[in-house]
């Protein structure tokens, strides 16, 4: 299990390392970073100092080592725009991308895997042509216009629910948190939706095909001819089988909709790391983008390894190497 | 079903069976050929900056505008009808998904399928980079690299082909693995053919039906990313919207109640990707080897 441990983490060591050279070269191509920090009336004086104060005049290896260095001092430089360390402007939007992320995967793994057990445990039935129907949709709408949908209906047409913003907050250990008033779930529910949509379909096609598989299986049918009732069998040894990939799709989907909260925020002027992005793409904030891709690496590359782990610990083949 | 029958022949018998997929693919080709033939179904030019008139702009559906036609789904922002914007969009997004899945199909195909026939360290080099960027989201390598290359057409269409072509190489990856280890690739090989030709002409075509069950998907994926990131304002310029740009513009409008300008487009959208998605559904079922009867 050590070694096991070892070469994964040399390996997503290896990776981050990779990814920080193609992010930083990558970022470095887009525009001219002087036109944002310099009035166009500069004389060319302030220009060269500036050009030479940010390190834009060595070459792009060296800017390349000075960012790493930093870097590994948990230096990720000013934001051009909001002339705030990046670090702080980061974390300081961190909460609210995370509640939303955490409520959307969560309410989509506690709603969506009941319903695709539902719909394995009976293929044929109206309700779960009706769940598998949903799913279909689910994958088919490209999330921003879910959200508009919502807003639509909910917000402008029924006036249930706000369009935008986060709402009241409660400060827990010096953070600000939506979950923690009504207010702020009733700003959460509509994003939250509209960011869960998506996974819980990948929720419920997963669950349904692993319920359909375990069912026809040997263990199944055993535990069946001993007069176990279904429940007893379903709960107590099918959920535990097909929890494995479940697991899975929990973890890389954490990260993954991390990211894809980048268009909901957007759409729900939530306002979290998505909207930071995007704002920061249009204005040219380099620093911020480029931390902002080295943090979502970092959480898939985290995510990916811990699964690894997970995976580990929860079947025996894995971690003798016998896949 | 007749024995005689071609397999193309077969394979469409089969397919219109299912009645659901066979109405979808009805849809698709109608919402194709309007597409395609925009300019005789719609009363104006929505590129024409000059004929638009702002003094026609955010009309609801049934105005009469001052070119004296009636906008049947209302107008846009600019002053565009929204109909003949909606169909011009619509060709826009078919072009630049079919343009997208067709170029990320051929280099991701022959990638993975070359990675398999080198093995090695070749294999493993491109492999391991192909699985590095499928944990990335595809949504978030297209954000940066049409923010990198700025908005247009062609801009679009590399960071679609950027953040797609890796599903195609893992997909034929797999597949020409399976072939390569089969006996006649091993009969090809000592024959004196040159190993392109091995790939190309023996394996490439074996690894056909996983790669179009790809390619419906990811054409799908594409139409839908395009329409994402020309929301986010990262796509194509307003004045030659596609789908995602006219939602975009009429999504600040929304909220006092002019709903036209974003949901048509967005029906439209929806129409053709869940289309889509019901056809390579069921061309999927039929190409995949486990559920034959």
């Amino acid at each position: 299990m050590l070694g096991f441990l070892i070469q994964r983490l040399l390996q997503a060591v290896a990776v981050m390392v990779v990814i920080s050279v193609l992010v930083f070269v990558g970022v470095f191509a887009i525009g001219n970073p002087i036109d944002v920090l310099i009035a166009p009336d500069a004389t060319q004086d302030i220009r060269l100092d500036t050009i030479r104060r940010y390190g834009f005049d060595q070459p792009l290896w060296k800017q390349y080592l000075n960012f790493a260095a930093s870097l590994v001092q948990g230096d990720f430089g000013r934001s051009f725009v909001f002339n705030m360390p990046v670090l702080q402007l980061i974390l300081s939007r961190l909460p609210a991308t995370l509640e939303l992320t955490l409520v959307a995967v969560i309410g989509a793994t506690i709603i969506g895997v009941p319903l695709g057990m539902y719909a394995g445990y009976r293929p044929n039935a109206v309700s779960s042509r009706a769940i598998m129907g949903l799913s279909v949709l689910g994958f088919s709408l490209p999330t921003f216009w879910i959200g508009i949908l919502f807003i639509m209906g909910f917000a402008v047409e029924l006036g249930w629910l706000p369009a935008g913003g986060r709402g009241d907050t409660v400060e827990v250990w010096g953070i600000q948190w939506s979950v923690l008033t009504l207010n702020g779930w009733s700003h959460l529910v509509l994003p939250a939706l509209t960011l869960s949509l998506f996974r819980m379909a990948l929720m419920i096609r997963m669950a349904r095909a692993g319920m359909r598989e375990a069912m026809l299986s040997d263990y199944v049918r055993f535990a069946r001819a001993q007069g176990i009732s279904d429940s007893k069998v379903i709960f107590g040894h099918v959920l535990k089988n097909i929890s494995i990939p479940l697991v899975t799709v929990f973890g890389l989907e954490l990260a993954a909709t991390m990211a894809f909260a980048v268009v909901t925020e957007t759409i729900f002027s939530w306002p979290g790391l998505g909207k930071l992005i995007i704002d920061s793409i249009q204005s040219l904030d380099r620093p911020v983008m480029v931390a902002y891709l080295m943090l979502v690496a970092f959480l898939f590359i985290m995510i990916n390894f811990s699964v690894d782990i997970a995976y580990a610990a929860l079947d025996p083949r894995v971690r003798s190497g016998r896949t | 079903m007749r024995r005689d029958a071609s397999p193309f022949l077969r394979f469409w018998i089969e397919f219109a069976e299912n009645r659901l997929a066979l109405l979808a693919l009805g849809v698709v080709i109608l919402v194709v050929g309007a597409a395609l033939m925009a300019p005789l179904f719609t009363p104006q030019d929505p590129y024409d900056i000059g004929k638009l008139v702002l003094g026609d702009a955010r009309r609801p559906p049934g105005h009469v505008g001052s070119g004296g036609y009636v906008h049947l789904l209302g107008t846009d922002a600019q002053g565009r009808d929204l109909w003949s914007a909606i169909l011009y969009g619509l060709r826009i997004s078919i072009q630049i998904g079919i343009t997208a899945g067709a170029v990320a199909f051929i280099v991701g195909g022959s990638l993975g399928a070359i990675a398999a026939f080198a093995g090695g360290r070749t294999e493993a080099l491109i492999m391991r980079f192909i699985d590095l960027q499928l944990s990335f989201p595809a949504i978030l390598l297209a954000l940066v690299i049409s923010a990198i290359l700025g908005q247009g057409k062609w801009q679009l269409t590399v960071a679609l082909v950027a953040s797609q072509y890796a599903y195609f190489a893992r997909t034929a990856h797999g597949a020409a693995v399976a072939e390569r280890a089969k006996e006649y690739i091993e009969a090809a090989l000592s024959t004196p053919l040159s190993s392109r030709v091995v790939v190309f002409r023996h394996i490439l075509p074996n690894c056909m039906p996983p790669l179009i069950v790809v390619a419906t998907v990811q054409i799908a994926n594409a139409i839908s990313l395009e329409a994402t990131l020309s929301f986010l304002g990262l796509g194509l310029p307003v004045t030659h919207p596609s789908l995602g740009t006219l939602i975009a513009n009429g999504f600040q409008y929304m909220m006092s109640g002019r709903y036209w300008i974003s949901i048509y487009p967005g029906i439209a959208l929806i129409v053709l990707i869940l289309a889509v998605n019901l056809v390579s559904d069921q061309i999927r079922d039929q190409l995949n080897p486990r559920l034959q009867r």
